[in-house]
């Protein structure tokens, strides 16, 4: 195998670039076992690897209630979103109904609309129905994006007629024709719309800090956020929280590497 | 099994019925879009004529009042240059260095899903933790930045050439430094999705073009910009338009980054978002805070579309 | 069958509504400072103990997220009946309906007026209090007493040229690296504090007119203040801001970590250095001029009930019996204890067993001269001090401009605020 110049040189930049990636997180890890005073001092690594840290944040803290809030809305959003906007995307594809352009023209005009702009409308929303700090008010804006119907429909139209055609004349009924025939063929956009809606409602931040007004309803983002914020000067404990926020993220993408990054491409191509 | 109905209601076409399953399956989806996305942007557009109070009967109307206060409001025009310049920092950023990275990727055999994992994994975890870990990095007499920093310059002075050496920087306590230290973070972490989509992109490109140029004689240089980059031009597109949309709304990082003294230092870190922000949940102006929702989705809307126009080409063969 | 279940729901019903009756419970928000907590958890139990129908839920907030929780909760019917607020931002959330006075039937203007300290005044909107402090607080200068004997000083500074003295005697650096200062400078502490009600009065002026509508601090005596503060940092170089990151981290290097020699702060922060500090410490008056005028700063955080207390008579008892009952003497004593904050009641400042010990003598000796600023958005006039220092420090800005801006910003904001 002769090395090329040019092969070393790019095996050289990937290899310092990578360093650069990886550094901030090596660094937060080493942080998060230095105890208080040690973390101002200059060294990369603690003198004593003790978890106390670790267990002032995950004991001392709600962390526990924020992660299984943040699971919570994170699965029953994606639930819906997979669920919904499959649907939709196919309903808009492969079934005749007038009004069917202008309805899809609707719902993707709703892109446009950045969710900023509605957060106040839907916090005056939640006031008035009695959402805040409950679960419905932490799952509601995101429950269909216009996204995940945008890509699912444009899976759909992948798919050959003459296939629901043919179901359709044996007999199938139409939400056989969804369920059974449409979904199975798309599960590739299925996968990257679920891991796109998985990770983005976990680390949401704005309308979660919001909606979220006591400390048992917080999700792992706000919760970090405001517990780094009143930890003062407490690095250690600053950097212990993000690292309890941060490594979960990054075991289930060691874990789903493949299909996460295969989802992203896809999203990348297709859209 | 026979279809139900077709001959005992004459009405029911199976077009008809395609229709009402149709309708059927949108029932839910629609009252959620009326509900969610169409009724609040009406109502934003509402909220944005009055002056907020908690009791209904108290807010008043003002028209275009609240967009006039805009216009001759400097923190919000600091907002929008901040927001403007990180857009133009981040996207070009993010733009050469995913495609950078995709390519040196694409010409290795070796570690390449090792080294595509390494950059994306930031991409994946919460914006918040990363501005936070950052913003201990960055700190000025404590972080490791200025150590390094500290200790390459005692390196180079005690060797005599103190003209190498670099001063501890005040990264995010300056106001000339804040805004770049913020928008290298979000570039650091939003690399990874550039460079897996730019991968993905110059992996769909046929070997054959290459082939066929090299032959005719091209250079590297020619191939990139004759072929690599017409060819990717809609994950170009793409990655613009995502890079943009995401620095306009730039919020998690600016807040966490400098916690206590948010869109600081001398509001030289302010997004427009964070400025809607603090008005809205800081000093309970919700009327007002609308009014600047209302000028941020004009802006998205009007560079979105501007951008289409500009970047999108069809590519002819 | 059916007539006895309709029997069985209604006694159910007329249990579980019996035993709602009986129990009430009344939410108190505060912004998070553990050992204030920690009083008020006290003060929770014993007064659950007195009243056996009430239950008092109590949640905190970080300070930065505190007052923007309130703002959520409330209008959504939400959140706290009493609430904790700065007396600075009284104005603010009594605009946007946040808080609502105190009504008459179970507290007398009158009589407030006469047990409490005279700041407690500021808490009246149009003559009607809106609420009322368990505990009222003023500055003084911490100091590091190891380190001041150290470097040959047995006496804490009592004038400014002197402070500077010492300050530079303690401050350590290697080129451009500080690892100890002398004055744990901090504008979003509380020297923003320091520069507008104390130095300025130092200085020879007030910092607003008596009705609290026109900014003076724009004159010359109050230039000569904020260019002395500014100058302790460019010139004199004894400070660096920001130097310990994070809340209250000029605090945090002073108690613990030990890198910051001396720091001006409330007789708030005494309780955790009593717990924390691992070396002698001591409390001095804040300095003065040659001149011998003195000023200090005066404040407290005072609990207010909000419109949720009034959606029914039986829970507005409640809360304006819990009001009552954590500013009572007794109440004050345990947060003095607890805290380190000073009563608000005039019968217990003129204790002399208060005086006595050591710590809290500056304390309570300032609040003979201790005013508090009449402030009409201290969010806002806060970020104007934090901004006209940065623009010097961080900018270079010329002092005279800066703080010409600053006048001008904040008059803009008391306009803005009265004209309303």
């Amino acid at each position: 195998m002769r090395l090329k110049l040019t092969t070393v040189v790019a095996y050289l930049l990937l290899l310092i670039g990578s360093l650069v990636m990886v550094f901030p997180f090596a660094w937060m890890v080493m942080s998060s076992f230095k105890e208080a005073r040690e973390i101002f001092a200059l060294g990369f690594w603690p003198s004593a690897w003790s978890f106390d840290n670790y267990r002032e944040v995950l004991f001392r803290t709600a962390f526990p209630r924020w992660f299984l809030n943040s699971l919570i809305v994170a699965t029953i959003t994606t639930t819906s979103v997979l669920f919904f906007c499959s649907l939709v995307g196919y309903t808009l594809t492969w079934l005749r109904f007038p009004g069917r352009t202008l309805i899809f023209v609707l719902m993707l005009s709703t892109l446009m609309v950045p969710t900023e702009m509605l957060v106040i409308p839907w916090y005056v929303m939640s006031v008035n129905y009695g959402w805040v700090n409950t679960f419905w008010g932490l799952i509601f804006p995101g429950l269909i994006p216009a996204f995940g119907v945008f890509l699912m429909r444009q899976f759909f139209r992948t798919l050959p007629r003459d296939l629901f055609d043919a179901a359709r004349v044996d007999g199938m009924s139409e939400f056989g024709l969804f369920w059974q025939i449409g979904l199975p063929l798309v599960r590739p956009a299925l996968a990257a719309l679920g891991i796109f809606a998985f990770i983005g409602n976990w680390n949401a931040y704005l309308w979660p800090l919001i909606i979220a007004k006591s400390n048992d309803m917080r999700t792992v983002p706000v919760g970090i956020s405001l517990f780094s914020g009143e930890a003062g000067a407490a690095w250690h404990l600053i950097m212990t929280a993000n690292a309890l926020a941060i490594l979960p993220a990054l075991a289930v993408f060691v874990i789903f590497q493949k299909q996460i990054i295969e989802g992203v491409a896809l999203t990348g191509v297709k859209g | 099994m026979t279809t139900p109905g077709k001959n005992a209601k004459p009405v029911l076409t199976l077009a008809r019925r395609e229709a009402l399953w149709a309708y059927l399956f949108l029932l839910l989806p629609l009252a959620f879009f009326l509900l969610v996305r169409f009724w609040p942007t009406l109502q934003a557009f509402q909220l944005s004529l009055f002056t907020w109070h908690v009791d209904p009967l108290q807010r008043q109307f003002v028209g275009l009042g609240h967009y006039q206060e805009m216009l001759g409001e400097p923190r919000l025009q600091r907002a929008l240059l901040n927001t403007l310049l990180y857009t133009l920092i981040i996207v070009p950023a993010q733009l050469v260095l995913g495609l950078s990275i995709a390519t040196l990727l694409q010409s290795v055999t070796a570690f390449k899903g090792l080294f595509r994992a390494i950059y994306f994994a930031p991409y994946v975890t919460p914006a918040v933790a990363v501005a936070w870990v950052w913003s201990w990095l960055y700190s000025v007499n404590f972080g490791v930045f200025n150590n390094l920093l500290f200790e390459w310059s005692l390196f180079w002075e005690a060797r005599g050439i103190p003209w190498l050496s670099i001063a501890p920087q005040p990264f995010l306590t300056s106001p000339s430094q804040a805004l770049l230290a913020v928008a290298v973070v979000v570039i650091w972490q939003g690399l990874g999705f550039q460079v897996v989509i730019f991968l993905a992109g110059l992996q769909g490109i046929p070997r054959m073009y290459y082939e066929a140029a090299r032959i005719d004689g091209a250079n590297p240089w020619h191939l990139f910009r004759h072929i690599t980059v017409p060819l990717l031009n809609p994950v170009i597109v793409f990655s613009v338009v995502i890079s943009t949309i995401a620095s306009l709304q730039l919020f998690d990082q600016v807040v966490n980054i400098r916690f206590l003294d948010q869109g600081g230092p001398l509001n030289s870190t302010l997004t427009i978002v964070l400025y809607l922000y603090q008005e809205a949940f800081g000093r309970f102006r919700f009327g007002y805070a609308t009014a600047v929702a209302v000028l941020l989705f004009i802006l998205v809307l009007v560079v979105t579309i501007v951008q289409f126009k500009l970047i999108s080409r069809r590519v002819d063969y | 069958m059916k007539a006895v279940t309709k029997l069985i729901v209604a006694a159910a019903l007329v249990l579980l509504s019996g035993t709602a009756l009986a129990q009430i419970t009344i939410t108190y928000w505060q912004f998070d400072f553990a050992t204030r907590v920690e009083a008020i958890n006290q003060l929770i139990a014993q007064f659950e103990a007195e009243n056996p129908g009430i239950r008092v839920v109590h949640e905190t907030f970080p300070h930065a997220a505190y007052a923007e929780q309130v703002a959520v909760a409330v209008p959504a019917g939400q959140g706290p009946d009493v609430a904790q607020l700065f007396y600075g931002w009284l104005p603010m959330w009594a605009r946007a309906g946040l808080v609502k006075p105190l009504p008459e039937q179970f507290f007398d203007t009158a009589t407030i007026d006469a047990e409490f300290v005279p700041m407690v005044q500021v808490a009246k909107i149009d003559g009607v209090y809106y609420g009322l402090p368990t505990s009222v607080r003023t500055l003084a200068l911490f100091y590091n007493r190891d380190k001041l004997e150290a470097a040959g000083f047995s006496q804490p500074p009592s004038t400014w040229d002197e402070l500077i003295e010492v300050a530079k005697a303690l401050t350590v650096r290697v080129g451009p690296r500080f690892t100890q200062i002398g004055l744990g400078v901090a504008p979003a502490g509380q020297d923003h504090h320091l520069i507008r009600e104390v130095l300025t009065r130092q200085f020879g002026t007030p910092p607003h007119s008596e009705d609290g509508r026109q900014v003076l601090f724009g004159n010359e005596a109050g230039l000569a203040a904020f260019e002395f503060y500014t100058s302790l940092i460019t010139e004199h170089e004894i400070g660096v801001i920001e130097f310990v990151p994070g809340a209250g981290g000029y605090r945090e290097g002073f108690r613990s970590l030990e890198n910051i020699a001396m720091i001006i702060d409330g007789s708030f922060a005494v309780g955790d250095t009593a717990a924390v500090a691992q070396f002698t410490w001591g409390v001095a008056p804040i300095p003065t001029l040659d001149n011998g005028v003195r000023a200090n700063f005066g404040s407290f955080w005072m609990n207010g009930l909000t419109p949720n207390a009034f959606r029914d008579p039986a829970i507005l008892e409640a809360s304006a019996k819990f009001l009552e009952f954590i500013t009572r003497p007794e109440a004050m004593r345990i947060k003095l204890e607890l805290v380190g904050e000073l009563p608000a009641r005039r019968e217990l400042i003129d204790d002399p067993q208060l005086v006595v010990d050591p710590v809290f003598e500056p304390f309570v000796a300032a609040l003979a001269y201790a005013t508090a600023t009449r402030f009409v958005d201290e969010l806002a006039q806060r970020r104007v001090i934090i901004d006209a220092v940065n623009r010097v420090v961080m900018e270079g800005m010329d002092p005279a401009e800066s703080w010409r801006l600053a006048a001008q910003e904040e008059q803009g904001i008391l306009d803005q605020f009265h004209r309303q």
